[in-house]
Formats: C-alpha cells, sequence, structure tokens
C-alpha cells in the first residue's frame, strides 16, 4: 500500500499552504501583541519528510529545545507543536517576565507555566483562523511541555504518524521577532484521517 | 578517530570494532543493541513503534520491535556473530509529556520497552543492561570494540551500562 501524503496534487499542497499561512498570520499577530514586538513569520512550508528527517527542520535530533504540545480535537484531530531553541525560549520567558534579556538560564514551575500559555494562545490562534477558514470544529487540549532534544520530543507526534506510513506531512512555520531574539517553529500535524477532512474542506480533496 | 555510524529513526545498522553506532535524540523510541563480545560485532536498531501486526504500514520493518529485532540479529550472525553469544542491551521508551489522560498512544514508549524485552525473551536473548523509561530524551551510542552503551541525556547527565 503505497501512503497517501505522497500522492497529494500540487493545487492539494497549496491549499494546505494557504491553511498554513492564515492559521500563522494568526498566531504570529497574538505573539507579536502580548509581547509587544514586531514578529515575522516565513511562508509556511508543507513539506513531505521521511520521519526520520523530521527534527533536521529544526536543527536535528539531538538540538535542544523547548517544546509545547497541544491535542486538536473535534473533527480534523491532530498534533500542533510549538518548539523554540533553548537560547530563544530562554529571551521569550525574560520579555514575558519583564527581566533583563539573559536572566533566565533555566525554567522555573511559573516559566514553564508562561511559555504553556503562549502555547496556549498561538495554538488557539492558529486553530481559530483554521476553523474559520475550513469551517470545521477544531479546540487544543491544555498545554504540555518539555525541554530535551528536538528528535525526542518530536518523536511524539512522528509515532502516531509511523502507525499509517513512514512519512510525515507537516505544516510548518518560523517565526522571527524583529530583533532576531525568538525564533521558533510551529507545526500542525494532521492526524492521517485528518487530512481528507482538511482538503474536502477546502473543496480540493 | 574510529568511525561513527548514524542510525535514524526507524532505521538499524550494524558493524564491528572499532566502529561506533549512534541515535540521536531518542524519547519514546527504544534504541536495541545486540552484541557479541568475541568478534565484537554488533548492531543498533532505533524502534518507533512495538508491534507490526497493530499497524497500517508495516513496509519497514525497522520501525517495530517485533520484525526488527529479529532482521538486525540476522545480519549481525552474517557479519561473523555467535547467536549463543549475542546478549542485548536497551535504553529509551521515554514519555515526553505528561497528560492528565494518557491515551495508547502517550504512553507508547513503555510499550515500546515491554514489546522489546518480550521479543528478546522470546528469541532467547539475555538483557545485560537497561536504561529505560522517565520522561526525558536520550542520544545513545554503542562502542563495537568494548561493547559499551553510553547514554547522553540534556539534564541527567551521561552514563556508560
Amino acid at each position: 500500500m503505497s501512503e497517501d501524503v505522497l500522492k497529494l496534487s500540487a493545487m492539494q499542497l497549496d491549499a494546505l499552504r494557504e491553511i498554513g499561512n492564515v492559521g500563522a498570520g494568526n498566531s504570529a499577530t497574538a505573539l507579536s501583541q502580548i509581547i509587544n514586538r514586531k514578529i515575522d513569520m516565513n511562508v509556511p512550508k508543507v513539506a513531505i519528510l521521511p520521519l526520520g528527517d523530521v527534527p533536521d527542520v529544526v536543527g536535528g535530533a539531538d538540538a535542544m529545545v523547548v517544546g509545547v504540545f497541544l491535542r486538536v480535537y473535534g473533527k480534523a484531530p491532530g498534533s500542533v507543536l510549538f518548539l523554540l531553541p533553548k537560547d530563544s525560549a530562554f529571551y521569550l520567558v525574560d520579555t514575558l517576565m519583564g527581566k533583563e534579556r539573559g536572566v533566565t538560564k533555566t525554567l522555573d514551575f511559573m516559566d514553564e507555566s508562561a511559555l504553556m500559555e503562549i502555547g496556549n494562545i498561538l495554538a488557539g490562534a492558529y486553530l481559530n483562523a483554521l476553523s474559520h477558514f475550513t469551517k470545521l470544529t477544531l479546540l487544543p487540549s491544555i498545554p504540555a511541555l518539555a525541554m530535551d532534544m528536538a528528535g525526542a520530543i518530536l518523536s511524539v507526534v512522528l509515532v502516531q504518524l509511523g502507525q499509517m506510513g513512514d512519512h510525515a506531512l507537516v505544516i510548518e512555520t518560523e517565526f522571527l521577532s524583529e530583533d532576531d531574539g525568538i525564533k521558533g517553529h510551529f507545526f500542525l500535524v494532521p492526524d492521517p484521517g485528518s487530512l481528507d477532512t482538511i482538503l474536502g474542506a477546502v473543496g480540493v480533496k | 578517530m574510529s568511525e561513527l555510524i548514524r542510525v535514524g529513526m526507524a532505521d538499524y545498522k550494524v558493524g564491528r570494532a572499532p566502529a561506533s553506532l549512534i541515535s540521536y535524540g531518542l524519547g519514546s523510541c527504544v534504541g536495541v543493541t545486540l552484541y557479541d563480545p568475541a568478534m565484537k560485532v554488533g548492531g543498533l536498531l532505533h524502534i518507533m513503534l512495538p508491534d507490526s501486526t497493530q499497524a497500517r504500514s508495516n513496509e519497514n520493518p525497522a520501525k517495530f520491535a517485533d520484525t526488527g529485532i529479529p532482521l538486525m540479529l540476522k545480519e549481525i550472525i552474517a557479519l561473523g556473530a555467535v547467536r549463543s553469544r549475542v546478549i542485548a542491551k536497551i535504553a529509551g521508551g521515554s514519555q515526553m509529556f505528561k497528560f492528565a489522560n494518557a491515551t495508547d498512544i502517550m504512553r507508547v514508549g513503555e510499550r515500546n520497552s515491554q514489546a522489546v524485552k518480550v521479543v528478546l525473551k522470546d528469541l532467547n536473548i539475555r538483557i545485560i543492561a537497561d536504561d529505560t523509561g522517565g520522561n526525558y530524551g536520550r542520544t545513545v551510542e554503542l562502542q563495537l570494540d568494548t561493547g559499551v552503551y553510553r547514554i547522553k541525556t540534556i539534564d541527567k547527565g551521561e552514563k556508560e551500562i
């Protein structure tokens, strides 16, 4: 059996990219309002990658990152993962907590809670836009946070896809603050069955 | 500097001393090593899922404990390992995120570790070292000249088993 994600047409991939654009645009605005700084984002990438290659997107399987993970419930279940390189996460905490840049060197309970809340707001903004665009009800779970190796954190979403195939479809956007201090990757990874639902909802099934 | 062979997710590699086999950033996955100390040949397998019969796609045997381990065993025997001398060391199988209502898929690390142990037992291969569980990532490296399995973590230190 060959895999569904390898059979997507150029038009379907474009539609998914547009979904990423709408969602991430809303998230970037939310983040920029919270930290009161301009946030740029790149054009979302829709990547179909061998599962083992996904960690390379964020600097390799052993890169140290902070990940905020949420499950997506509703008509098109999936996972959302907001990944920040460690230093970016620390700087984001400094900004949120009104500290000088460089003060945060580890994450305490409050810092983790703040980052989870950021993940929550970003995922909420993303899914809201996506719901509006597709007319599908999509709701985020409560967030969970881990600071560890990128490969280990990504394995949480990759394992799920591994049951269905050897490739992952990820809709990925990179955020960058104007001073380059905060850089993050936002991933939407639809569960295998959800792809059809999303494509159907935007009329390119 | 001896050769360092990289093993990706859902993949395995076999080799002989003085090479080392390394796999980066294991979370819920399990890194299974098989090693013949006399011949100094062995392999490292990075499995993602416990059971190929439960998955819709099972084209890649290295993805699963039940298909990956026998396959790697066959290959190290082809390299000169003697079946009765082969020993195993295992590491990984974390649960990276804690959720109150952890579903089966969230507990896949635990299920992976259990499956690996069952498969090795069925093959009559002794597990001489086990570093599974927890909630943190691991980078694992099998040194084929000594059989040492080195495990690196972010803040739980580094150890050799």
